[in-house]
């Protein structure tokens, strides 16, 4: 009997997906498990694997199309078999509320786990040309952009790497002035076509900044006593599980906002949802652009063990091998460029959620205390707050909340 | 340097040759009285007479299989097949016999033999008189394959052949022998087995013979008013066929289009890609790509054929899609 493959929900945010390729064809051949399309979410590209083996009967869709979670795909079924149901249907009727439910669910384990980012880059698309000459000159492909049909690197983008910089052009005019001119060199444009990452994030920022009207506070921390307390810490910790202080930072944020539900939230139309758990994303720098790890339930998890999470679900992105969970389900989102020795910065919201948290260095200062001025440690961390959700108020009152647990961090560890 | 035809440049190569060694002749079906289905041999039957210009009856196998004889006992012949859609009518003489009786017979015999054939569609002539199997000749070892595309080339190639001591086919193509070309004057001679840069260029490599010649040539002055440069690597033999200047084109441009009138499937192009593959994979920047025939027996209806054939917009856009 015939199955349905319908539009797998990667995520609880997600809402459709787009069908970027259809990895079988109309009569192909398929087994279970074997890859059939491969579809595009907001946070990345994910194979999809067919739940049943036999013969792809019909592509319910066609690439490029955007389909709602859960809309059937694709039909499974043996050879010559007749298709029941799903006559080519256009993608918006799909969201029309009285549709008869679909005869089969898709299954969530017949999503794959693998993204296809880390199938891209073991198997990188370039010709044997451009292979040949990037080996003779050490040149990384997998840091390319090709130029080629579907994206195959070719000889030019590889020599393009090996002259950046080289062509230099001196002005032939006879100048009657002795040559104190520098020679000018003459760099070209460079074109680079976006990624899929790329893409994605343009779209949801666009999204974001235009229709949320954001707000903004900023607040400085007193961070001494962490510092203190972090400096203590890791003394005792090997040097791969040492705790950062945005770990600090991250387990204060999900205890502020056990006691803020309303920044742990979303709107949908006249509704607030309040999430009932607190799962902090965690902005991460990933070649070409950047993906938000979770760490679930983050309010309830110990330094050690977030900070565990983080490096694992950072390092994993940083490959592109990241796992749909580590993606999924954050309810309140954090940006970090402490390292880069930032005073202050602002955030664009993560849809859907209502807020986000970004967070600046830390760094020695002067400051007054009791009249006196003397060194110390401060940080500033600036709130984005969609205003449909909340307001000034409370968003001022969740920053003081937050400045109890940075600024008495032992209140984290009882 | 005179600008003659095709055809006065075949002429003028059978002409020299007669004059210069009387073992050589020519038999075909209305070679003599008539001049020849395409007037190549117009004046040849006054001038040499009914010994040396047979017209031999509608029967191929005998025309073939007569001239390999001829060639075993120290004649050169040259047999004229009207057309080489009849070369199947004489099949086992043209495949099984000349290539391989020199081996065969532990090389007591060699065979002198020439076959000149024409080919090619184009002229509504139906399918069953129109093909261009010049593939199937080349698969045989022992059967050397000469197709030329220029008036010098034929001119010079044919000298070449009626002095080899092996079986020649040489294909000329039926709407070719109007074609004009620059042919040096007096006695000169062109190796077999050697393909030759027709047009020089540095972003693309087109292989190709014949008809395919004309057609890309014109193709690449089309692609030149673009900026493109396209070099044009002519075959002219297809077996012993030469792939140096091919590779040596080839790791110049590293991107290919092979031209040939004959089916895609199994075709001459197969061959040229398969080989720069194999021998330049290195050099490779874009799929190489096959401009051929459609899969199709040829239409008689003329807006067809020319749909099936070839045609010079199909290899500018086969050049503009390698070069993307």
């Amino acid at each position: 009997m015939a199955e349905t493959i319908s539009m797998p929900k990667l995520g609880f945010d997600m809402a459709e997906g787009t069908l970027i390729r259809w990895v079988k064809q109309v009569g192909d051949n398929i087994n279970k498990g074997d890859v059939l399309a491969e579809i595009e979410t907001d946070k990345a590209t994910v194979e999809v694997e067919s739940s049943a083996s036999g013969v792809v009967l019909q592509h319910i869709v066609e690439q490029g199309a955007i389909v709602p979670v859960n809309a059937p795909i694709a039909v499974v079924g043996a050879a010559g078999e007749k298709v029941a149901m799903a006559s080519p249907s256009k993608v918006e009727s799909q969201k029309s509320v009285d549709e008869k439910p679909l005869p089969t669910q898709p299954k969530v384990d017949s999503v794959s786990s693998a993204v296809s980012s880390s199938d891209s880059s073991s198997m990188i698309k370039a010709s044997p040309l451009a292979k040949k000459i990037a080996k003779d000159n050490q040149v990384d492909l997998s840091n390319l952009q090709g130029s080629g049909p579907n994206g195959r690197i070719v000889k030019k983008d590889v020599e393009s790497v090996l002259v950046t910089g080289q062509k230099s052009q001196v002005s032939s005019s006879q100048s009657p002035i002795p040559n104190y001119q520098l020679p000018i060199a003459n760099y070209e444009d460079k074109v680079i076509p976006t990624t899929k990452l790329r893409q994605a994030i343009g779209r949801r920022l666009v999204e974001s900044k235009t229709t949320i009207p954001h707000f903004y506070v900023t607040h400085e921390y007193k961070m001494d006593a962490l510092i203190d307390m972090r400096k203590q810490i890791n003394a005792y910790l090997p040097d791969n599980e040492k705790v950062s202080v945005n770990d600090f930072i991250l387990k204060a944020t999900a205890l502020s906002l056990r006691q803020f539900p309303n920044l742990n939230a979303t709107i949908k139309g006249n509704e607030i949802t309040q999430f009932g758990d607190v799962n902090v994303g965690v902005a991460v720098t990933v070649p070409g652009g950047l993906m938000t790890v979770v760490v679930k339930n983050t309010d309830q998890k110990s330094l050690r063990q977030i900070s565990g999470e983080v490096k694992a679900m950072a390092g994993r992105a940083r490959e592109g091998k990241v796992k749909p969970d580590d993606v999924d389900g954050s309810t309140f989102s954090t940006s970090n460029l402490g390292m880069y020795d930032v005073e202050d910065f602002i955030a664009i919201i993560n849809p859907p959620e209502a807020a986000i948290l970004a967070i600046s260095s830390a760094r020695e200062v002067p400051v007054v205390e009791n009249g006196q001025i003397k060194a110390g440690w401060r940080m500033k961390a600036t709130i984005s707050v969609d205003h449909r959700v909340s307001d000034g108020a409370e968003a001022a009152q969740f920053m003081q909340k937050l400045a109890e647990f940075l600024e008495n961090p032992v209140r984290m560890l009882v | 340097m005179a600008k003659i035809t095709m055809r006065e440049a075949i002429s003028q190569a059978l002409m020299e040759e007669m004059d210069r060694d009387p073992a050589v002749f020519i038999m075909g079906e209305e070679v003599g009285v008539w001049g020849g289905t395409y007037a190549v041999t117009k004046g040849f039957y006054d001038k040499y007479g009914p010994k040396r210009i047979k017209d031999t009856p509608i029967a191929e196998n005998a025309i073939i299989g007569g001239a390999i004889g001829a060639a075993m006992v120290g004649q050169r012949p040259v047999a004229e097949l009207m057309t080489i859609n009849f070369a199947f009518s004489a099949m086992d003489y043209m495949v099984n016999q000349a290539p391989k009786l020199h081996y065969m017979f532990g090389g007591q015999f060699t065979l002198p033999l020439v076959i000149r054939a024409v080919g090619g569609g184009g002229r509504q002539l139906g399918a069953t008189h129109s093909q261009t199997p010049d593939a199937i000749f080349a698969h045989f070892p022992g059967l050397k394959v000469v197709s030329p595309g220029t008036p010098e080339d034929a001119k010079g190639l044919l000298k070449s052949a009626i002095r080899s001591n092996d079986p020649i086919l040489f294909i000329e193509h039926a709407t070719m022998y109007q074609v004009r070309g620059e042919v040096p004057d007096g006695e000169f001679t062109i190796p077999i087995g050697k393909s030759k840069v027709q047009r020089e260029g540095k972003d693309l490599t087109i292989v190709t013979y014949c008809k395919g010649l004309e057609l890309s040539m014109k193709a690449a002055e089309e692609l030149s008013k673009e900026g493109i440069e396209v070099e044009i690597v002519d075959l002219r033999t297809l077996r012993p066929l030469d792939m140096e200047p091919v590779i040596e084109s080839f790791k110049k441009t590293n991107r290919a289009v092979v031209v040939e009138e004959g089916w895609k499937s199994y075709g001459v192009g197969s061959e040229i890609v398969s080989r720069i593959y194999e021998e330049a994979f290195d050099y490779v920047d874009a799929p190489i790509i096959r401009v051929a025939q459609k899969e199709v027996p040829l239409p008689y209806n003329r807006t067809l054929e020319q749909a099936a054939l070839p045609q010079i917009p199909d290899i500018i856009s086969a050049a503009k899609e390698v070069l993307k």
